[in-house]
């Protein structure tokens, strides 16, 4: 594997690969001293055009911890505002000697052009609306590590804005990919326009589908979606939508509930629920960085076993 | 520069049929229509064994940038691409920056257009600064000649602006309102068609019934005012459908569909490269299906290439942040060969009526000798095809400025060997004359 770029390249046998390695490094982390000397004298590099906290942190925590050198191309503060393109970037990046760049940008499809760009190997953090592949495995590691090493069965409510989250298409691709049952949960507008081929079904009513999940997973719904008339107002969607402790009482009590963040605590998700003894919000952030370091070890390790 | 040439040994072919025939062209005009004619001393000849001689193809939707986008492509450049393709008269769309709303503007490159390898001919703009808003002066820019009018690009999305424009254009014969019918709020924020690959892709996307509403309204605004509508690059089945229905009542409406519209898909987009992202986008293989359909029934006239040259820069971005448009006028009679003849889907007879007397009849281009029989007296404006000859596409070998054409590395049947424009070679065994 040179690049990870979508969770649709992938098929179950390399999700699991992926998955045991990643169970290795958990190990690692939980040493003393969590650091290997798997990536010494390699750079891995973080290209972000969009905001974010945790993916990118994630990626240069789980780079450190395999000795690799890291950079970090702020592109609020670079020569993109200057209007240099992604291409001339990329190149520039390049030249000074990389092994991987880790990607995130607006646009569906940006890491796949960066990939036909350059020799280094592509991880895509999160490309529009498209694909957000390291989410979805951190995703399914997690509920794995608590489900036995299949998913078989295993029914989950993706809830929220599946339409235009790119969490939602990787993981409820992941989550299938492992034998998992999803079912979308949102209003007809936040449900993407066409699911033809999509291992999937779709409810509208969340109160019907609670009592038969074994996962909840809750996405965040934007602001910004009420200007494009798809929602009347976020109260009324919350109502509908909104994961509160009285509909978390009436879920199954082996019911987990997941969360990629950053999440609005209270009307999406009460904190009772967030906080409570099924939730596995905090552990997906913690298996985040077992499992970016398992994405790169893969691509850019030497491939064999990690002392 | 002789003053004659012999096409010889070629089958002639036209709207009345087709003929083994040497054709003998004199002063610009086609003097002598017969087998084995003899060459007079001096003349030029231009073999065409295995070649079919057809009228010069007609063009009406290119974007030849000139001016404002000079890099891309201007209107000398455009011409020599488009001559290698066989065409003898193009329509450039009036998108360009000064868009093309204003006489003095128009006659600056309608003059231009006289001078090049292809006659290049510019719709106006319906509204001023295609803002459509207010009428651009549509009287004074056909009184320079011009026939077509188009926002295109743009969408004339306000009602009211399209029904006047319509009974405006009443009193301006043979001119005619061409829509690119796409309505901005239903294509907001949109990329490539609307559908399962749109979904998959997470690109947002351009619903085919952002086309089919425009048109449907079009043509009932077309039958009240008895205006004559043409719809530019049709997409969508739909659409086709509403102009089926609209020809049997009699309303006055033309359309036409573009090479890529049908040799591909939305399926292209999975590779998020740009060049295969155009507006209105590449549709569903339902819509391939009935666009391909409606071509050889008759309901869709013309086929036009939406040439839209882009600097490479422009194309090597994200998808979603890359400029719409393909090249086209290079490939167009090979696609069109290679997709609907080979596949026995249509004559090569009905392609060319399609590339040429029909598109030249709807842009009023046969009134300057474009399109017509190959008989004596008509202008020479003149194609000369091997329509068996396979070629491979290489975009880096295009005579175009730009090299964003969607068709990269096909092998194609049906290859221009010659191209003669009033009488004057514009290309020879493949080679641009000038």
């Amino acid at each position: 594997m040179k690049h990870l770029l979508s969770i649709e390249d992938l098929d179950r046998a390399a999700v699991e690969a992926l998955l045991d390695q990643s169970d290795a490094f958990l190990d690692v982390l939980a040493r003393d001293i969590p650091k290997v000397p798997a990536l010494r004298g390699k750079t891995v590099v973080s290209l972000f055009y969009e905001e974010s906290t945790r993916t990118r942190l994630s990626f240069e925590t789980a780079a450190k911890r395999l000795s690799a050198d890291t950079m970090s191309f702020a592109v609020g503060s670079s020569s993109v505002k200057k209007g240099e393109s992604l291409l001339d970037t990329v190149k520039t990046i390049e030249a000074m000697g990389i092994d991987a760049m880790v990607v995130r940008h607006h646009a569906a499809g940006a890491p796949h052009r960066v990939a036909q760009w350059i020799d280094a190997s592509v991880i895509n953090a999160g490309d529009g609306r498209h694909e957000h592949p390291t989410q979805a495995l951190l995703d399914a590691f997690t509920l794995r590590r608590h489900r036995g090493p299949s998913l078989d069965g295993c029914r989950v409510a993706i809830i929220g804005d599946i339409r235009n989250s790119r969490v939602a298409r990787s993981t409820m691709l992941c989550f299938t990919r492992l034998g998992a049952r999803v079912t979308f949960v949102a209003p007809p507008t936040l449900i993407p326009e066409r699911l033809d081929g999509w291992p999937v079904t779709v409810a509208h009513d969340l109160d019907d589908v609670l009592g038969e999940i074994d996962v909840a997973y809750v996405l965040r719904v934007q602001e910004e979606r009420l200007g494009q008339a798809l929602l009347p107002t976020l109260r009324e969607y919350y109502a509908r939508y909104g994961l509160t402790a009285e509909r978390a009482a009436r879920m199954k009590p082996d019911t987990f509930v997941m969360h990629p963040g950053p999440m609005i605590r209270g009307p999406e998700i009460a904190t009772e629920v967030v906080d409570g003894p099924r939730s596995l919000v905090r552990e997906q952030v913690t298996n985040g960085v077992a499992v970016r370091m398992a994405v790169l070890w893969s691509l850019i390790g030497s491939g064999g076993h990690v002392a | 520069m002789p003053d004659a040439l012999v096409i010889r040994s070629g089958r002639v072919l036209d709207e009345t049929g087709e003929r083994m025939a040497d054709v003998l062209v004199r002063d610009g005009r086609i003097a002598e229509v017969a087998p084995g004619l003899d060459v007079p001393a001096g003349a030029r000849v231009l073999d065409a064994e295995g070649c079919v001689v057809s009228p010069g193809l007609v063009d009406i939707q290119v974007h030849f940038r000139e001016p404002g986008r000079e890099e891309a492509e201007t209107i000398e450049t455009g011409a020599r691409a488009a001559a290698l393709g066989g065409f003898t008269a193009v329509v450039a769309m009036p998108n360009t920056t000064p868009p093309l709303d204003d006489a003095k503007v128009m006659a600056a490159v309608l003059e231009r257009g006289r001078q090049v390898a292809c006659l290049v001919t510019f719709a106006g703009c319906i509204t001023q600064g295609r803002a459509g808003h207010e009428l651009a002066p549509l009287g004074e820019l056909y009184d320079l000649g011009v026939r077509v009018f188009t926002d295109d690009g743009d969408c004339v999305a306000d009602a009211n602006v399209m029904r006047r424009a319509f009974e405006y254009a009443l009193a301006l014969p043979g001119s005619v309102i061409a829509q690119h019918a796409e309505d901005p709020d239903l294509v907001a924020g949109g990329h490539m068609h609307e559908g399962e690959w749109s979904a998959k892709l997470g690109i947002p996307g351009r619903p085919a019934e952002a086309e089919s509403t425009i048109v449907a309204r079009d043509l009932a605004l077309a039958k009240l005012t008895g205006g004559r509508y043409h719809v530019l690059h049709m997409s969508a089945g739909a659409s086709a459908e509403l102009v089926r229905a609209a020809k049997a009542e009699g309303i006055r409406v033309t359309c036409e569909v573009s090479p890529q519209h049908l040799a591909l898909t939305d399926a292209a987009c999975a590779s998020f490269d740009p060049v295969f992202k155009m507006n209105p986008p590449l549709r569903s293989e339902a819509d391939v299906a009935a666009l391909t359909a409606a071509l050889a029934d008759g309901t869709i006239d013309a086929i036009a290439t939406d040439h839209a040259p882009h600097a490479p820069e422009t194309k090597e971005r994200p998808f979603e942040e890359a400029p719409p448009g393909m090249l086209g006028v290079e490939t167009a009679v090979a696609v069109a060969i290679t997709k609907l003849v080979d596949t026995g889907v249509m004559t090569l007879a009905q392609v060319l009526g399609a590339l040429s007397w029909r598109p030249a009849r709807i842009a009023g281009l046969d009134a300057a000798g474009h399109g017509l029989p190959v008989v004596a007296g008509n202008p020479a404006n003149l194609c000369v095809l091997d329509p068996a000859a396979r070629w491979v596409v290489s975009p880096d070998r295009l005579a175009s400025r730009s090299r964003n054409t969607p068709f990269a590395g096909w092998k194609l049947s049906g290859r221009v060997r010659h191209t003669v424009l009033y009488g004057q070679p514009t290309v020879l065994d493949h080679e641009a004359q000038a």
